[in-house]
């Protein structure tokens, strides 16, 4: 299985044909400081898809999802999100940043930080109204926050704040959900969960996850995004010899085949020479 | 107390009032969003503003509050996005500020004014009008942070995920620098442009591990700068002290013990 370097080539995912992508990036390139980080990226991806975005750390995961919600600016190239520039559109989509663990101290509490999901909806200068609390209470239910909604949120576990994280961007009701390392800090049967709810969310909203770990394949997972410097979009829940020399940086380097199914399981690859 | 119906000390319980009221809702926006040094900044940067009023013969509180604002303009503009790797230059327009200010009293004509007033604060001697004034611009204070408290929370909170949300993040930390000059403006008289960092600070700190949300934090912090305010006050009328400098003092022992009480507890934890 040949892992393509996307470009107008490629094929779309299944259903997407004469529709307007989702996300679609032409020839964007992303230096910082003069350093290339991201360049010649070609991507769409349509309505429906659940794709990962797997790369080694440092590779561009964050920025791809950066240039995709206009957070960064392309050097060169194009970025349009749901038809529009990135900037126009974002309010319609669903984004949990990466969670860094240094953020201690804010005093809030896990309901105002699944009510901040709602700005946008409730305009400036006004309180959030009483839709808000209730959107916000329906999508703690959801992933099951919703007992913990008057703690602060300094006060739980990295997987407690993961999920209320994930409220957050579910509250709005969004078009595409951007999730950048979601299940860091999530132990096993969390991550399960969490998978078994984005497979649920799926069957209407577009999901793009970022994740370091490539066990983390799920059978929910319908395209896979390699980045690491270049881009490597490939429609099918499998990473290819191309994709993990890519990933791991040199091409004669140990080639690792993934493929997960239900149950998270690993299939090493051949070494080269046996 | 007879000492409470002296015209000037119930000035000074109004100054100390209005002054620890900006200071508690502005220091709370300071310390959870990590801007001690920027606040620093404009706080010893308004001297310039000082030196200004002297030299033009200015009427003192509105000419600081207009040298401050532009300053916190200034050093909004340079800090935008990026906030984390301009403390030099912080740094600069700190230290140009203040000289400005002693350059321009050095050139203005007539009697050498009492600059350690503004240094320090001279609480007891706050005349009527500055109360009105303060009174004003803690009315503005209120009704802005109570107007955008959502959008402040935001911002202080994920400042990337208010701007995918739309939130205006740039125009906020604008609107947020000039509401740290206005409160400074206001605290000068009360305890001086040196020591406005203690009311900034130190209740923001007591109270930002307490509460559960950031309106509680900034009402707390209100309450313990009347606290501290009130009571340095009383000291220093009590002991003939220097007010300014005892109020912030009161302030650094509650801060000194809370924060040895701390250490002792989680030390006896292991």
């Amino acid at each position: 299985m040949k892992g393509s370097k996307t470009g107008p080539s490629s094929k779309d995912v299944a259903g997407g044909h004469g529709q307007v992508p989702d996300i679609e990036i032409e020839d964007c390139s992303f230096a910082f400081n003069g350093a290339p980080v991201l360049t010649d990226v070609n991507l769409r991806i349509y309505h429906g898809d659940f794709v990962a975005i797997i790369g080694p750390n440092g590779g561009g995961k964050t920025t791809l999802v950066k240039l995709m919600l206009g957070l960064l600016k392309p050097k060169k190239g194009k970025v349009m999100l749901l038809g529009d520039e990135p900037a126009k559109t974002r309010c319609r989509v669903g984004y949990m940043p990466q969670y860094s663990t240094g953020e201690k101290g804010f005093p809030i509490t896990v309901l105002e930080v699944a009510l901040l999901g709602r700005l946008g909806y409730t305009g400036m200068g006004c309180r959030f109204s009483r839709e808000d609390k209730e959107a916000a209470l329906r999508v703690l239910k959801l992933v099951g926050m919703e007992e913990l909604q008057h703690k602060r949120i300094d006060d739980l576990s990295g997987g407690q704040i993961q999920r209320t994280l994930l409220a957050r961007a579910l509250v709005s009701d969004p078009e595409v959900l951007f999730l950048d390392e979601p299940m860091a800090s999530i132990d096993i049967d969390g991550q399960t969960m969490l998978f078994d709810l984005l497979g649920k969310l799926n069957e209407e909203i577009t999901i793009l996850f970022v994740t370091h770990d490539v066990g983390l394949l799920s059978k929910y997972i319908k395209s896979v995004i390699c980045v690491n410097e270049t881009v490597f979009f490939h429609h099918e829940p499998k990473i290819t010899h191309d994709m993990a020399s890519l990933l791991m940086g040199r091409a004669e380097s140990c080639p690792v085949e993934m493929v997960a199914h239900g149950l998270p399981h690993r299939v090493l690859g051949r070494h080269k020479g046996h | 107390m007879d000492a409470f119906s002296l015209p000037f000390i119930q000035n000074a319980i109004l100054a100390g009032l209005l002054a620890s009221i900006a200071c508690g809702l502005i220091g709370s926006l300071v310390v959870v969003n990590r801007a001690v040094f920027l606040a620093g900044g404009i706080a010893h940067a308004a001297y310039g503003g000082v030196g200004l009023a002297f030299f033009l013969s200015l009427p003192a509180l509105p000419c600081i509050l207009g040298f401050s604002i532009f300053m916190a303009i200034f050093m909004a503009a340079l800090t935008v996005g990026r906030r984390e790797r301009m403390d030099t230059f912080i740094g600069v327009l700190w230290a140009v500020g203040m000289a400005t200010g002693i350059i321009l009293i050095d050139l203005s004509p007539g009697y050498n004014v009492d600059l350690m007033s503004f240094l320090f604060g001279s609480i007891l001697t706050v005349p009527a009008s500055d109360i009105k004034v303060m009174a004003a611009v803690d009315l503005v204070t209120i009704s802005v942070v109570c107007l955008f408290y959502k959008e402040f929370l935001a911002m202080s909170y994920d400042t990337e995920f208010a701007r995918v949300r739309g939130v205006p993040v740039n125009g906020f930390h604008f609107l947020f620098l000039a509401l740290v000059a206005l409160a400074v403006v206001m605290t000068i008289r009360v305890v001086g442009l040196i020591l406005v960092m203690a009311l900034f600070t130190i209740a923001p700190y007591l109270t930002e591990r307490m509460a559960r949300s950031l309106a509680g934090m900034m009402a707390a912090s209100c309450l313990a700068n009347v606290v501290f305010v009130l009571s340095g006050l009383w000291l220093s009328y009590r002991f003939n002290l220097t007010s300014g400098a005892t109020i912030i003092l009161v302030a650094a022992l509650v801060f000194g013990i809370f924060v040895l009480g701390e250490r002792f507890v989680s030390w006896l934890r292991g």
